[in-house]
C-alpha cells in the first residue's frame, strides 16, 4: 500500500511534552478522540501510560513459562539418558537413575532456559534490534532518552488526516508538534 | 505486575517515612540526573587517577597471564598443593570470588522484588562487580584441572570417546551452576543497560560513540509498549535470579558437603555458605562504592543511606555466619565421631590456629562495631571494616579447605600446606583482572542506572486528571 503514495511519506504526527503527567493526559485524550494507532515514548517506564494507550495482554510470561518447562524436561532428560542409557556407570552402588542427584542440574537448566526466553522473548516481541525507525528522523526525539515525552499518532490510523490530526494535537498544549517522515 | 522499576509509593514519602538520609539528594531533574551520570562516560574525559589505577590493574593482569603461562608449561606442581591438601589456593579463591559476586545479584534481584528503592543507585555497578568476580572465579577451577585445554570435556556433548559427564558428582553440578549464573547475570546486566545505552547513543558527541552505543542499544526508543514488556522481562529475570543465586552457592557448598572429609561433611554448609557469600559481597560493594563515590563526586546519588543499609546487611549476614561457626563446632562435638570432634579442636589449637583466630577476629568480633550508629555513619570506618570482612571471608575459605584436608584419617597421611610464589601471583593477578575490568566499566558505561534514577525522582510521579 505504501508504494502508492508519493514522497515524502508521512509516518505520523508527533507531539512533545515536558512532563509525564502531560503525556498521560494527552494519551488519554487521544484515545477518547477515537485514535487507535498511537504510541508514546518516555525516558523511563510509566505504568499509567501503558494503561492510557489501551492495555495489551503480554504473552511474555507464557513464553518464559514454556522456556522454563522445556529447560526442565531437557535437563532432566539429558541426565537420565546419559546416566541410565548411553553411559551407565556404577558409582558407589547408586542406581543408574539416581534422581535426587539430578535435581541441581535440572534446576539450573530450568533457570537458564527461562531467563534466555525472557530476554530473547522481550526483544523479539518488541521487534528489537531495529536499527531504523521513522521517529528517529525528528531531531528533538533524541531527548526521549533524557527528559522529554512524546506522543505519536500514526498515519495508518483510520481517522488520520494530517491537518486535522495536527490541529487536534495542538489542542493538547504540547511544547511542539512535528510531522514524522518515513 | 509490571511495576518493577517504579515503586508505586512516592519516593519522597519513602524517604520521610524511614527517616535518615535520602536515597537521592534533593533538587535533581530528569535532565540533570541524565547529564551528571552520562557526563562521566561522554564528556568529562579520562582523569589521571583513572589511568594510574587502570595501569596498575593492567600490570597485575600481566602477572596473571605470566602465572597462567608458566602453569601451562610446568603443570600444577608449581603451586603448593600436594597430598593430602590437593585443594589449595585455587579452590579458596574460587569460593571467595564467587561469593563476592553474590551481593550484586542480591542487590539487583532480591531488593528489586522487595521494592527497596535504595538499591537503584548501586545496582548497576554491583551487577558489574558480579560479572567480573564470576569471571575471576571461573578461571580457578579451569586452571586447577591440570590440563585446562580439555575443559570442554566437562560439557555433555557426543564425542568419539563415547564418554559422558558423571551427573552424580557435585563438581559437574558446579559447571552447570556457575555457567548458568554467569549467563543470567550477564543478561540481567545487559537488559538493565539497554535504555541507558540509548541515552548514550543520543548524547554522545562523537560519531564512534553514536555508532557503538547505537548498535548496543539495538534501536531502543522508549516506546510505552516496549517499556511494558521490558519491565515484565526485568521482573521475571529478578524472580529467576533470586533462587539461582541461592542455588549457586549451595552447589558450591556441595563440593565440600557431599565429601566425607571431617569438617566438610555437614548439613549447615548450604545456608552458611549463602550467608557468607552475601556477607563478603556486601563488603566488596562497600569497598568499591566508598572510593568511587568520592572520586566521581557521586555523594548525591550514593548517599549515606546506601552505606548505612549495606552496613546493616553486613551485620545481619555476619551474625548468620557466626552462628554457622558455632553450629559447625557443636555438631562436631554432638556427633560423637572422634574425627569430627578433632576438626574444631585442631582449628583452634593446631598449626593453623593463628589463621583461625584471625578469621574469628575479622568476621565475628570486629564487625560487631556496626551495631553502633556512630560507626555506620563514619565513611572511613565503614571502609576499613569492609576490607577486614573481605580478608576474613578469604580466611574462612582457607580454613575450610586447608584445615579439613591437612589432617587425614591416618596420622601417616598428615601433611601441611603453604602457598608458593605462583599461588600468590595467580591470586593477586585475578584481583588485577577484576579491577581492570571494573576500571573499563566505569569509563565506558554508566555506572548508575540513569533510567531507574529518573523513575525515583519526585517529578516522575504522574498526577492524573488534573
Amino acid at each position: 500500500m505504501r508504494t502508492m503514495r508519493t514522497p515524502p511519506f508521512v509516518y505520523g504526527v508527533m507531539a512533545e511534552f515536558e512532563d509525564p503527567s502531560a503525556l498521560v493526559e494527552a494519551a488519554n485524550r487521544t484515545r477518547e478522540e477515537g485514535y487507535q494507532k498511537i504510541d508514546a515514548y518516555s525516558p523511563f517506564p510509566i505504568e499509567a501510560l501503558h494503561d492510557a494507550l489501551g492495555k495489551h495482554h503480554s504473552r511474555l510470561p507464557l513464553v518464559v513459562l514454556i522456556g522454563g518447562l522445556v529447560g526442565c524436561v531437557a535437563g532432566y532428560g539429558l541426565q537420565y539418558w546419559v546416566s541410565a542409557i548411553a553411559y551407565p556407570i556404577n558409582v558407589g552402588g547408586k542406581p543408574f537413575h539416581s534422581w535426587p542427584a539430578f535435581i541441581p542440574v535440572t534446576f539450573e537448566c530450568t533457570i537458564l532456559a527461562a531467563a534466555l526466553s525472557a530476554v530473547l522473548g522481550m526483544l523479539a516481541l518488541n521487534g528489537l534490534p531495529m536499527p531504523y525507525h521513522p521517529v528517529f528522523n525528528v531531531p528533538r526525539f533524541a531527548l526521549a532518552s533524557r527528559n522529554r515525552f512524546f506522543l505519536v499518532i500514526e498515519s495508518r490510523d483510520a481517522k488520520f488526516d494530517i491537518d486535522k490530526t495536527r490541529a487536534f494535537l495542538e489542542t493538547l498544549k504540547p511544547r511542539e508538534v512535528t510531522t514524522v517522515e518515513d | 505486575m509490571a511495576e518493577g522499576l517504579v515503586p508505586n509509593e512516592d519516593p519522597g514519602q519513602a524517604v520521610a517515612a524511614s527517616g535518615g538520609p535520602p536515597v537521592i539528594a534533593p533538587g535533581y531533574t530528569f535532565g540533570s540526573v541524565t547529564d551528571k551520570i552520562s557526563a562521566i562516560v561522554l564528556t568529562r574525559g579520562t582523569p589521571l587517577g583513572w589511568w594510574l589505577g587502570f595501569l596498575l590493574a593492567f600490570a597485575l593482569v600481566n602477572v596473571l597471564l605470566v602465572s597462567i603461562t608458566y602453569l601451562l608449561v610446568k603443570g600444577v606442581g608449581i603451586w603448593g598443593i600436594d597430598i593430602p591438601v590437593g585443594w589449595g589456593f585455587a579452590i579458596v579463591n574460587f569460593v571467595w570470588w564467587i561469593g563476592i559476586g553474590h551481593a550484586g545479584t542480591l542487590i539487583s534481584a532480591i531488593l528489586l522484588l522487595l521494592k527497596q528503592t535504595w538499591r537503584t543507585s548501586i545496582n548497576r555497578f554491583a551487577e558489574a562487580m558480579t560479572l567480573f568476580a564470576v569471571s575471576c572465579a571461573g578461571l580457578f577451577p579451569l586452571i586447577h584441572m591440570g590440563r585446562p585445554w580439555l575443559a570442554y570435556w566437562m560439557v555433555p556433548y557426543p564425542n568419539t570417546m563415547g564418554v559422558w559427564p558423571q551427573f552424580r558428582s557435585p563438581l559437574v553440578w558446579d559447571v552447570f551452576a556457575v555457567s548458568t549464573y554467569a549467563t543470567v547475570s550477564l543478561m540481567f546486566w545487559f537488559v538493565g543497560l539497554i535504555p541507558d545505552l540509548a541515552t548514550l547513543r543520543d548524547r554522545s558527541p562523537s560519531r564512534a560513540g553514536r555508532v557503538i552505543y547505537g548498535m548496543l542499544a539495538m534501536g531502543w526508543r522508549g516506546s510505552a509498549r516496549h517499556w511494558h514488556r521490558y519491565e515484565i522481562a526485568y521482573l521475571l529475570l529478578a524472580g529467576l535470579a533470586t533462587p539461582l543465586v541461592v542455588s549457586v552457592h549451595t552447589v558450591v557448598s556441595f563440593d565440600f558437603a557431599i565429601a566425607i572429609v571431617p569438617g566438610w561433611h555437614t548439613t549447615i554448609f548450604p545456608p552458611y555458605f549463602v550467608a557468607g557469600a552475601i556477607y563478603s559481597g556486601f563488603a566488596m560493594v562497600l569497598t568499591l562504592a566508598i572510593p568511587i563515590r568520592a572520586i566521581y563526586g557521586l555523594e548525591d546519588f550514593i548517599t549515606m543511606r546506601h552505606l548505612q543499609n549495606m552496613a546493616k546487611v553486613m551485620l545481619v549476614t555476619g551474625l548468620i555466619v557466626a552462628y554457622g561457626y558455632l553450629v559447625e563446632a557443636f555438631i562436631a562435638w554432638y556427633s560423637g565421631d572422634r574425627f569430627e570432634r578433632f576438626v574444631p579442636f585442631n582449628r583452634v589449637t593446631g598449626p593453623y590456629a593463628l589463621f583461625y583466630a584471625a578469621l574469628i577476629l575479622c568476621n565475628v568480633v570486629i564487625p560487631q562495631a556496626l551495631w553502633l550508629k556512630r560507626v555506620r555513619n563514619s565513611v572511613p570506618v565503614l571502609f576499613v571494616i569492609a576490607i577486614i570482612v573481605n580478608v576474613g571471608m578469604w580466611l574462612e575459605r582457607f580454613i575450610i579447605v586447608v584445615t579439613s584436608l591437612h589432617r587425614d584419617f591416618l596420622t601417616s597421611s598428615w601433611g601441611m600446606y603453604s602457598p608458593t610464589f605462583w599461588d600468590w601471583a595467580t591470586f593477586v593477578g585475578t584481583i588485577g583482572l577484576f579491577l581492570a575490568l571494573l576500571f573499563l566499566f566505569l569509563r565506558f558505561l554508566p555506572m548508575i542506572s540513569i533510567a531507574e534514577m529518573r523513575a525515583i525522582l519526585p517529578e516522575a510521579k504522574v498526577e492524573e486528571g488534573r
